[in-house]
């Protein structure tokens, strides 16, 4: 029999990492946005808003699931269209180091405020 | 199996594919979602310069209201907004809300209503029309 392999068993967590990091992100979202039509503004505003414990932490959670949730995304994006081994090699480690270096620039930021 | 799977039709021409509208919504969904993905870089400096100090947060101000950022931004807007919209159908999809065929197409027109509406309001302030 001509199987195709693509891996096994990372199908089901992978569904429901995509369900949980979306969700953490639509609130982080809607909290965002609230604090702005709330009249956040400025930088002064801006800063102490995101200065905040809290907004920090989930600040923090944004940006981890944001950057977990790209991987899934764009990875599932290649393995649909990119289908020369080599390229797809090229372009799954490309997305994985620039979301990594993505998520350590992001955290950095909140990190010295 | 083998044999079956030889048999099945394919029908690849994409100026041929009429796709239903919740179609549409879902292949939106993915251009948003790489669109979005490959603005990153802009985005996080953006974040960056806005909260480092009064200096570079004035920078951000600068460059943010350049026209081409700004529609840059627009594009992003609405890849967000999209992008959310159709996230909460497919999470409501998920647990079984709306699975019947007249409901998902009625989900699909809501998605890209009210990411287009929502765009039009928050675009418009982006670009200080209003």
């Amino acid at each position: 029999m001509n199987r195709i392999v693509t891996g096994a068993h990372y199908g089901l967590k992978d569904w429901l990492v995509q369900r949980i990091t979306a969700i953490v992100m639509a609130l982080y979202s809607l909290f965002i946005g609230a604090a702005l039509l709330a009249g956040v503004s400025g930088y002064d505003g801006w800063r102490a808003l995101m200065a905040q414990g809290f907004v920090r932490f989930f600040t923090f959670l944004f940006i981890v699931s944001l950057c977990w949730h790209a991987w899934i995304g764009v990875r599932d994006i290649w393995m649909d269209y990119v289908k020369p081994a080599g390229i797809r090699l090229a372009l799954h480690s490309l997305t994985a180091v620039a979301l990594v270096g993505y998520a350590g620039w992001a955290i950095q930021v909140i990190w010295r405020l | 199996m083998p044999d079956l799977a030889k048999q099945r039709p394919k029908f690849l021409n994409l100026f041929a594919i009429r796709l239903p509208l919740a179609g549409y919504a879902s292949i939106f969904h993915r251009v948003s979602g790489i669109g979005l993905f490959l603005m990153l870089p802009l985005l996080i400096w953006l974040f960056d310069k806005s909260l480092s100090t009064p200096e570079s947060y004035a920078q951000f101000q600068a460059v943010a209201g350049h026209w081409l950022i700004k529609l840059i931004l627009l594009g992003l807007l609405w890849s967000f907004l999209h992008h959310f919209c159709m996230g909460i159908r497919i999470l409501l999809l998920d647990i079984h809300v709306g699975i019947d065929k007249v409901s998902a197409h009625k989900s699909s027109v809501a998605v890209m209503a009210v990411s287009l509406l929502l765009t039009a309001i928050l675009g418009a302030k982006l670009l200080g029309i209003a």
